[in-house]
């Protein structure tokens, strides 16, 4: 009679390990781990065609010129001053056109808006800050700008966030910032506004 | 003395070839062109990897500068193209996507490229309705 069980080799699998380290080995070298970051911008759509004069007439008063030439020199203006700026002010200068904190007659017009959660709020949401640049500008200097432009809003948000909620702007809810944002809109343009009113 | 054990070694080698495979992300392209990207504070992560294509824009490599040249080149999967074939480039990565709305161009453009060659990027992105655009850049203190 021959045995119900015969006792059969175990398969050698000594070289699984190896193999599986060799497929680790290998998806090491074709993948990175390094994750992707970036200024996020949202571009203003394509004009439209059968709209002749796409321009919008904006007072002069609610324009801050950003300019940067091809030396990556920035140049300021709006009614209250104009001429050479930097980098480091830029921020400070922003912040201060957008705030218009003592309602003055030179910088962005306030008016009353009725925000959700905010109520009515004072608001220079028809401020524009107009970005241009030569097509010789280092993309460094430009990004610079870009990155001191969000930078200055990012901080008008976080501080409005403490005044009225008491929390930092990425620690709201949806809504919250939503009316945040409501109160300080981005209007960054890189298109050439006309204008009209005031000087020059 | 009795032999250790490794039965149980693949399957631990096994674990950690599958927590590779979830956090890292295949090295797509080639890169043709070569650069350093800008350094920035105000920067956000991009999170979804599927609704994001690169546009990678600087001078040809060094191997292929004696070719190519120096001047500034824009780089489109594996090869070099004109701006106008952005549009293109834009619609085909749009129709393998799920939620094309949220369609994500990132411009990895060189510190030193002139604005000249992202202007016209920007306005062919625009053209081609791709308007959420990220200007990948490190992070600086």
């Amino acid at each position: 009679m021959a045995k119900k069980k015969k006792k059969m080799p175990g398969l050698n699998t000594s070289s699984t390990a190896d193999i599986s380290f060799m497929l680790l080995i290998f998806f090491l070298i074709t993948t990175s781990m390094d994750t992707d970051q970036g200024l996020a911008r949202r571009l203003p759509q394509p004009p439209d065609p059968d709209q002749e004069d796409a321009t919008m007439d904006i007072k002069s008063r609610n324009i801050l010129y950003v300019r940067i030439n091809a030396a990556g020199q920035l140049w300021i203006k709006d009614e209250t001053s104009s001429g050479e700026g930097d980098f480091r002010e830029l921020r400070a200068r922003v912040k201060e056109f957008v705030k218009n904190e003592h309602n003055l007659s030179k910088l962005p017009e306030k008016h009353v808006k009725n925000i959700d959660l905010l109520g009515q709020c004072f608001v220079t949401d028809k401020h524009v800050i107009s970005v241009q640049t030569d097509r010789g500008t280092p993309y460094n200097a430009y990004f610079q700008v870009q990155n001191e432009l969000v930078a200055a809003y990012n901080e008008l948000r976080n501080e409005l966030a403490k005044q009225k909620f008491g929390r930092e702007f990425q620690y709201l809810t949806k809504e919250e910032q939503g009316a945040v944002k409501k109160y300080y809109p981005q209007n960054i343009s890189e298109a050439e506004p006309k204008k009209y009113g005031g000087d020059q | 003395m009795p032999e250790m054990n490794t039965s149980s070694l693949p399957d631990l080698i096994f674990t950690i070839l599958f927590f590779f495979m979830m956090v890292t992300t295949m090295r797509e392209v080639t890169l043709k062109v070569k650069f350093v990207i800008p350094a920035g504070t105000e920067l956000e992560k991009l999170e979804k990897k599927s609704v994001v294509s690169f546009i990678y824009v600087g001078p040809p490599t060094d191997n292929l500068r004696a070719q190519m040249g120096s001047s500034t080149r824009i780089q489109l999967n594996d090869r070099y193209a004109e701006p106008r074939e952005v549009m293109d480039f834009v619609a085909a990565e749009r129709k393998g996507m799920t939620n094309q709305a949220e369609q994500i161009i990132s411009i990895k453009a060189d510190q030193h490229t002139q604005m000249g060659y992202i202007t016209d990027i920007k306005e062919v992105l625009r053209k081609s309705w791709a308007l959420r655009i990220n200007y990948s850049a490190s992070r600086r203190n």
